[in-house]
């Protein structure tokens, strides 16, 4: 069976089905995200005395890592873009842009990682630190999670583009709007975690 | 709409908005770079830690709205869109303030 409303929008909501969906996925995410960002509140308040970030932290890393995310932001857009236009080549490079700067990302936190742990500051050494990795290592797994669908796409997905140009745009549009949402919550992550 | 309509119509019609939006994408590019080196210089202040928090997460949220805006294209989206993301705001809003609420009820500090 076909699945409907891929590329023709829906009359009653003027949005394809794919649309919908993705939109109401990063909702439940903003509540996920948004229940740690509550805890962080809580726990902070709630210390007797807290660490600035950049007492612990590498900052320097955490503003290349920035700078990374939303150039990969950039790219995803571009990928869209350059889809829209109809250049498939272009998009291949964009597309792999974003991959290879979420792969940077990823191996920039595993230095930092490495160091916190060479040191022995692991999650159960204080609070500061078991909200640190928790709410970075859950943004991780959505960098890696959102890597993997954007190589689909770069790959073996891409096929789709032959016989259905318009809903593999609309997929890739989708993937972007998940790849926005990770540089989004990062960009909140950096001043939270890092500099305050 | 077919899938060939819909694609000849996103050669004609959307050519030339796609590179508007381009344009577009390269300025919310070059602004995030800014906001992102203002932070960082602002962190570096030292300023009282109510203002410093104040001022990053304003900092944040500009950035935010760039991306949200331009790069996932809410500034022109379908309402239901912006129903449900209104409903997300209004529980996210719920969920921060909890803490607020515990903290003046001294529960969580004292217990």
């Amino acid at each position: 069976m076909e699945i409907p409303y891929t590329v023709e929008v829906r009359r009653d909501t003027g949005l394809t089905n794919g649309k919908i969906g993705i939109w109401l996925f990063l909702a439940s995410e903003v509540m996920l995200f948004g229940a740690l960002f509550a805890s962080y509140i809580l726990i902070r308040t709630g210390a007797a005395s807290w660490p600035r970030g950049d007492t612990l932290l590498d900052v320097p890393l955490a503003t290349v890592n920035t700078i990374v995310l939303i150039s990969s932001s950039v790219t995803m857009v571009m990928a869209w873009a350059s889809l829209m236009r109809r250049r498939f080549g272009t998009f291949r490079i964009y597309m792999g842009a974003t991959i290879l700067f979420g792969l940077v990302f990823l191996v920039i936190k595993y230095f930092e990682y490495s160091h916190h742990l060479h040191l022995g500051e692991l999650p159960s050494t204080n609070n500061f630190l078991a909200i640190y990795y928790t709410l970075t290592g859950l943004h991780g797994l959505h960098v890696f999670g959102g890597m993997v669908v954007n190589a689909y796409f770069w790959g073996p997905g891409a096929k789709l583009w032959k016989t259905n140009p318009v809903w593999f745009t609309n997929r890739v549009e989708h993937s972007g709007l998940f790849w926005h949402f990770v540089d989004l919550v990062w960009i909140f992550l950096f001043p939270t975690l890092y500099l305050l | 709409m077919t899938s060939d309509h819909a694609a000849a119509s996103m050669t004609s019609d959307h050519a030339v908005d796609i590179d508007k939006h381009v344009r577009v994408y390269i300025t919310v590019f070059v602004a995030l770079m800014v906001l992102t080196i203002v932070t960082v210089a602002i962190s570096r202040l030292h300023l009282s830690v109510p203002i410093a928090v104040t001022v990053a997460l304003l900092v944040a949220t500009i950035k935010g709205s760039l991306v949200g805006c331009y790069f996932m294209h809410l500034i022109s989206e379908k309402k239901l869109i912006y129903a449900v993301l209104l409903l997300t705001a209004v529980f996210f809003v719920a969920l921060l303030a909890l803490p607020a609420v515990t903290h003046s009820n001294g529960y969580w500090i004292h217990e």
